[in-house]
C-alpha cells in the first residue's frame, strides 16, 4: 500500500514539475512579448552565455579535430584509404560532436551559471521584489535568458565544427601529409549541406533550447537556501546532460536512421 | 562604455559564427557547386548498379559532368535505372555514346564513366530525357570469383 502511494505521489510531483516549467515557459516567451525592452536585454545576456562559453568550445573544438584525425589516420592508412581523412572528420563533427559536445559544454559552462543566478535572485528575494515593483521576473529576468541560450548554443556548435575540421586539417595534412586537395575535395562530394549541416544545426537549437529551458527552469524553481541551489545546479548539469544524450539518439534515428 | 563593450563583443561572436557558416557552406559542403548550375536530364538501363549511390559523379575522362539524381527499379523488365543530371554546358554528346559504372581506387566509391561515342552524320546529340542503350554493370566482385574458379576448374 505505502509503496503504491509513494508511486503515485511521486508521479504527480513530477507531473506538477512539468506543469510548472510548461507554464514558465509560455509565461517567458509568448506571453506579450517586449521586443523594445527585451533586445538589449537578450544582447548583455548572450554576451554572458555565448561569447564567455566562445573560449572553451573554440579549444575543445580544435582539439576534438586533432584527435580525431590522428586516431582517423592510424586506422585509415593501413587500407590506404588516408584521403577519406577528411570526410570521417567533417561528418562526425557535422553530424554528432559538433552538436553534442557543444550542448554538453553549454550545460556545464552556461547552464549552471544560469541555474545558479536565478536561484540566488529567488534566495535573496530580488524576484519577489521584481515583483513588488510590478515588474513581471519572467519577462524581466527569464526570458531574455532563455533566448540568449536559444540563439548562442548553436552558434557555438557551428564554430566548433568549423574549428575542429580545420583541426583535423592542422594534425592531417601539415603533420601526417594527407594531401591538401584530397582533404577538402573528398570533404565536398561527400558532405551534403541539406543533410549533414542543416541537421546539425537543428539538432544544436533543439539542445538549446531544452539545456536553456531546464537551466532557467531549475533555478526559477529551487528550494530557495544555499543547499536548494547547489542541488537545483547539479540538476541542471545531470538532467540536461541526460536530455542532450537521449534526444541525440532520437533525432539521429530520425534524421540518419532510414537512408 | 560597459554595455558598448558587450555589444562589441557580441558582433565579434555573430561575426565568427557567420564566417563559420560560410566556411561550411563554401569549402566543406561545397554548396555553390551542386544547385545553381542548369541541367538536363539522362537515363540509362543497367543489369547491376553494384554499389552506385545517389549524387555519385558521372564523369568524361576523369572531368566530372553531372551527378546521379535517381536510382529506381523498372517494373516492366525488373532493371535499375539510373536517372542523371548532367551540366548543360555538355550538351553535345551524340547517341552512340557508352556509359559504365567503374570505381575509383580499389577501395573508393562507385561513379558512372561516360564514354562518348562517334559523331558520324545522320547521328543526333542526346538531349533532355534520352536514354542511354550502350551500358556497362558494375564489376561485382564475386561473379568475377566465381567465373574465375569455373575457368580454372575446367583446365
Amino acid at each position: 500500500m505505502n509503496w503504491l502511494m509513494n508511486l503515485g505521489a511521486n508521479t504527480l510531483n513530477r507531473l506538477e514539475m512539468f506543469g510548472r516549467a510548461t507554464l514558465m515557459l509560455f509565461g517567458a516567451i509568448i506571453a506579450k512579448p517586449q521586443p523594445l525592452k527585451l533586445i538589449p536585454l537578450t544582447i548583455k545576456q548572450i554576451y554572458v552565455v555565448g561569447v564567455q562559453s566562445l573560449l572553451i568550445v573554440v579549444v575543445s573544438g580544435l582539439f576534438i579535430g586533432m584527435v580525431m584525425a590522428l586516431q582517423g589516420y592510424t586506422i585509415l592508412v593501413g587500407y590506404g584509404a588516408e584521403g577519406s581523412l577528411g570526410p570521417m572528420v567533417a561528418l562526425s563533427l557535422l553530424r554528432e560532436l559538433g552538436p553534442v559536445v557543444t550542448a554538453l559544454l553549454f550545460a556545464g559552462r552556461a547552464g549552471s551559471a544560469l541555474t545558479a543566478e536565478i536561484g540566488l535572485m529567488k534566495a535573496t528575494e530580488q524576484l519577489s521584489s521584481l515583483e513588488m515593483m510590478a515588474v513581471d521576473p519572467l519577462r524581466r529576468v527569464i526570458a531574455p535568458r532563455l533566448w540568449a541560450g536559444i540563439i548562442s548554443m548553436p552558434m557555438l556548435a557551428l564554430i566548433f565544427s568549423a574549428v575542429g575540421i580545420l583541426g583535423g586539417h592542422l594534425v592531417g595534412v601539415d603533420w601526417l601529409g594527407v594531401d591538401s586537395g584530397s582533404y577538402w575535395s573528398i570533404m565536398q562530394s561527400t558532405v551534403d549541406w541539406n543533410k549533414d549541416v542543416v541537421n546539425g544545426i537543428i539538432k544544436s537549437i533543439v539542445f538549446a533550447f531544452v539545456i536553456t529551458w531546464i537551466a532557467t527552469f531549475k533555478g526559477y524553481d529551487s528550494i530557495p537556501t544555499s543547499e536548494g541551489i547547489s542541488k537545483a545546479t547539479t540538476e541542471t548539469v545531470v538532467f540536461s546532460s541526460l536530455a542532450v544524450l537521449g534526444l541525440d539518439f532520437i533525432m539521429t534515428a530520425l534524421m540518419f536512421g532510414i537512408e | 562604455m560597459k554595455s558598448r563593450k558587450v555589444e562589441l563583443l557580441v558582433g565579434v561572436f555573430v561575426a565568427l559564427t557567420i564566417a563559420a557558416g560560410l566556411m561550411l557552406a563554401l569549402k566543406v559542403a561545397d554548396q555553390s557547386m551542386s544547385s545553381s548550375e542548369d541541367t538536363y536530364i539522362l537515363y540509362a538501363k543497367f543489369d547491376n548498379i553494384g554499389g552506385l549511390k545517389v549524387r555519385s559523379a558521372v564523369k568524361v575522362g576523369g572531368v566530372t559532368v553531372g551527378r546521379v539524381d535517381d536510382i529506381t527499379l523498372s517494373n516492366s523488365d525488373f532493371t535499375p535505372v539510373v536517372t542523371m543530371s548532367i551540366s548543360s554546358e555538355f550538351d553535345q554528346f551524340p547517341e552512340t555514346s557508352s556509359v559504365s559504372i567503374l570505381t575509383s581506387g580499389l577501395l573508393g566509391e562507385q561513379y558512372i564513366g561516360f564514354q562518348p561515342g562517334f559523331a558520324i552524320d545522320g547521328i543526333e546529340n542526346l538531349a533532355e530525357g534520352d536514354y542511354i542503350e550502350d551500358t556497362k554493370s558494375a564489376l561485382v566482385l564475386e561473379d568475377l570469383i566465381g567465373q574465375f574458379l569455373f575457368s580454372s576448374n575446367d583446365g
